[in-house]
């Protein structure tokens, strides 16, 4: 190993070189485009040449050593795995996802921004430094070491897959998502694509190749998110400081959304929504009668207008709505209800975009706020949970470092969080003084070219010919993307923040899938199956379940589970319950014996488990048998706990645990020795 | 001899409880902190919104920069602790 000082510098040269070249390329293209460079062949161009970056330095990274393989040798610097770790934990849900929920949520999304941050303080104070010490490859190897033995590690492992497994489905869905979407491939295509950008990274080189693309990854996705904002911004307030300007364009939003709300035209607008809503009610109570007259209708429609020699196109229209029509009065129940609360959601304005845990009541109010602290809460325990986070603190040289890298981790990672609100209200501002009121014979093309792929709608429902702000629908998804278009800028940037996307998504997958594939080869084949088996033949398995677990869940991610992606929100409360109560009483409660972990987390899971079950829709659940209205994305907030109570009772009913661990809980807890340990 | 070491090693030992002790001590004080900032903001939301910061209605401010802000200062503020902490208590790995 070199000196740690040069090997920092020459880290630094390499990633500054590299972040200059990269700029220079985006400044390329976009005077290529001025020549006329098709969008497609920016995206393409944008989208090939990040991979390739990435996959070049994966096979420079290639390894066959385990230390290097599974730990990146401990010689990351803090600087850099603070890097590695916010790109790692940022993921496609962090970087297209949240600004759209912020935009539509307004304060109640917030819970997200600081749920989301505020973990990091509790990796710093109870885990990061001690798991460290111990100095070992996974977090299972903790359980396993802490709690004397198998029973631990597997539990560990189970909670440790299932929450993974669950979020690398997510990250190559996104993947599959911006490749189909900005280089027009097929999204089944658009997976596989993705699937060997992530391969090339994580196959060859473990962690040691992860780490260093993720920093790389992290240079992208940092500039891509904080470009187009900044240049709103810049449009807007006249100040390319985003962070710092959105207070004030919220005020004026405030004052535009009391105008808009307000405003006859946008009420009559409401209005129809409504009667529609209650149509589609009084068809689903008069059901099946009412399908059987909406069919008999149907069919005279097609017979007249064939008769009157109607425009073929308005036929063939008729006829479509013919076939369309559900063709059960079951299927028309579900069909109808959704369009009906579609209708319903239209009838009220939304909440203005500042207003604290806005409701109907005092009980709706209150309601909204403890889901609020309850989500931010779960969160920030899941945040200090995942295994894949928890991990890269093995990677740093020393104690100290594994501290400090926490604060770089923060550091990065808070840039995107503090802009996200920025986007939100910087888009939400250009919609409703620019978009909504104007001519809708003559809205920006945008409008129609994202129609095409039916994330942005608008229906004209008054007829007036006028866009009103409840006739106009846009995918949360879509709000990001569409900020560079919104702000009137040139394909370049649009191309510049599909290319940060895919890191985000990319650099996610890979953390994932590493842990994954370690968690199975090491805690599972190595520790338990043969322990006698040679580094030679650890690494071969490692390798071949990685490939085996990743095709496996691009293979999930093509068949487009909207499911999953609604699960993993539960993967925080999951892990949260599972891990997060075994680790830090591992550390700083000696009496903590095996028996009450495993009894702890194995309820705590189990608790957070049979809540979704009763209140989640997905499985056949509902709200009405939650407690405290407590919704299923929060429910590690009585799973954690649980796991508190649990391991403390049945703890102190067993013996407590012998001199081995007693004497290991107390080297970890001292900071000394960090460096010689490898 | 024998007591020599004893002494000795019950010194040491003495030391490693006194850095647990402060460590613990620090912990708590910096959590207490972390939990404030985390959760009033959000349950008094609305009283603090009345109150405008920079342009800013004061609950949405704390919950989308302010409390983000102390997160960090908390977690630089638990690193030079704990350097200064391993120092005094002559259990330093770094030069």
């Amino acid at each position: 190993m070199s000196s740690q000082p040069a090997f920092l510098q020459r880290l630094g040269r390499y990633y500054v070189i590299y972040a200059l070249g990269f700029i220079g390329l985006v400044g390329l293209l976009a005077v290529a485009e001025q020549f006329g460079l098709s969008s497609r062949w920016i995206g393409q161009i944008f989208l090939f040449l990040t991979i390739a970056i990435y996959a070049a330095i994966g096979v420079m990274s290639r390894t066959s050593d385990v230390s290097e393989y599974y730990v990146a040798g401990r010689r990351v610097p803090a600087l850099f795995n603070g890097m590695a770790t916010a790109a790692d934990w940022m993921s496609a849900a962090s970087f297209i996802g949240l600004a759209g929920t912020l935009y539509y949520s307004g304060f109640e999304g917030l819970a997200f921004v600081t749920g989301w941050t505020g973990g990091y303080v509790l990796v710093a104070l109870l885990l990061a430094p001690f798991l460290r010490k111990f100095g070992q490859f996974t977090i299972p190897d903790f359980l396993g070491a802490r709690y004397e033995g198998h029973f631990a590690r597997i539990v560990g492992l189970f909670a440790a897959v299932l929450a993974s497994f669950v979020y690398v489905v997510a990250q190559i869905y996104g993947v599959g998502l911006i490749t189909s979407r900005f280089i027009g491939i097929e999204f089944e295509i658009g997976v596989f694509v993705g699937l060997a950008g992530i391969l090339v990274c994580s196959f060859l080189g473990g962690m040691r190749a992860v780490t260093w693309t993720q920093v790389a990854q992290y240079l992208i996705l940092i500039i891509a998110y904080l470009v187009p904002v900044a240049i709103l911004s810049y449009k807007v307030t006249g100040v390319p400081i985003p962070q710092a300007m959105y207070g004030q364009v919220l005020n004026d939003l405030g004052v535009k959304e009391l105008e808009l709300f307000t405003e006859p035209r946008e009420n009559e607008v409401r209005r129809l929504y409504h009667l529609r809503a209650d149509e589609y009610a009084r068809k689903i109570a008069d059901l099946p009668e009412s399908l059987t007259t909406e069919r008999i209708a149907q069919v005279h429609r097609v017979g007249e207008l064939r008769a009157q020699g109607a425009a073929a196109r308005d036929v063939s229209a008729a006829e479509r709505a013919l076939r369309d029509l559900p063709h059960t009065p079951d299927e028309a129940r579900v069909k109808w209800e959704r369009a009906r609360q579609e209708n319903q959601a239209r009838t009220t304005h939304p909440p203005a975009h500042a207003e604290a845990h806005p409701g109907i009541d005092r009980v709706a109010r209150d309601n909204a706020r403890n889901n609020f602290i309850a989500l931010t809460f779960v969160l920030m325990v899941g945040t200090a949970a995942l295994p894949h986070i928890l991990a890269r603190y093995y990677t740093t040289p020393s104690v100290r470092a594994a501290r400090r890298s926490v604060f770089w981790s923060l550091f990065f990672i808070l840039l995107l969080y503090v802009t996200a609100p920025a986007y939100a209200v910087f888009a939400k501002w250009e919609v409703y003084s620019s978009l909504v009121g104007s001519n809708i014979s003559t809205l920006p093309h945008w409008v129609a070219s994202w129609g095409k792929v039916g994330l942005v709608k608008v229906e004209d429902i008054n007829g007036d010919g006028i866009l009103q702000l409840a006739e106009l629908t846009i995918n949360s998804d879509a709000i990001l993307l569409l900020v560079p278009e919104l702000a009137g800028l040139p394909y370049v940037v649009s191309g510049l923040v599909a290319a940060g996307g895919l890191a985000a998504a990319l650099s996610t997958a890979d953390g994932l899938l590493l842990t994954i594939s370690h968690a199975l080869s090491h805690d599972l084949y190595y520790k338990m199956i043969n322990p006698e088996a040679s580094t030679q033949r650890r690494l071969v398995i490692t390798k071949s379940l990685l490939l085996v677990v990743a095709v496996v869940a691009a293979w999930v991610a093509s068949l487009r589970p909207d499911s999953i992606l609604s699960m993993v929100g539960l993967a925080f409360s999951i892990a949260a319950a599972a891990f997060f109560p075994a680790l830090v009483l591992g550390i700083f409660w000696r009496r903590a014996n095996k028996w009450g972990a495993v009894a702890g987390m194995i309820a705590g899971m189990g608790v957070t488990l049979l809540y979704i079950v009763r209140t989640h829709p997905f499985f056949g659940g509902s709200m009405e048998d939650a407690w405290l209205n407590i919704h299923p994305i929060s429910s590690g907030v009585f799973g954690v706990p649980v796991g508190f109570f649990v391991i403390a009772v049945v703890s102190l009913l067993t013996p407590q645990p012998g001199p081995k661990v007693q004497a290991l809980v107390d080297y970890v807890r001292m900071p000394d020795g960090g460096k010689k340990r490898r | 001899m024998g007591r020599n070491v004893t002494s000795v090693e019950g010194e040491e030992r003495a030391r490693q409880r006194a850095y647990w002790r402060t460590t613990l001590l620090l912990t708590a004080v910096l959590l207490l902190a972390w939990a404030g900032v985390s959760f009033l903001p959000g349950w008094f939301g609305d009283e603090l919104n009345t109150v405008v910061f920079f342009g800013w209605p004061l609950g949405f401010y704390m919950a989308s920069q302010g409390a983000l802000i102390v997160f960090l200062l908390i977690v630089w503020i638990y690193d030079r602790c704990m350097t200064h902490l391993e120092k005094r208590y002559g259990l330093n790995d770094e030069d």
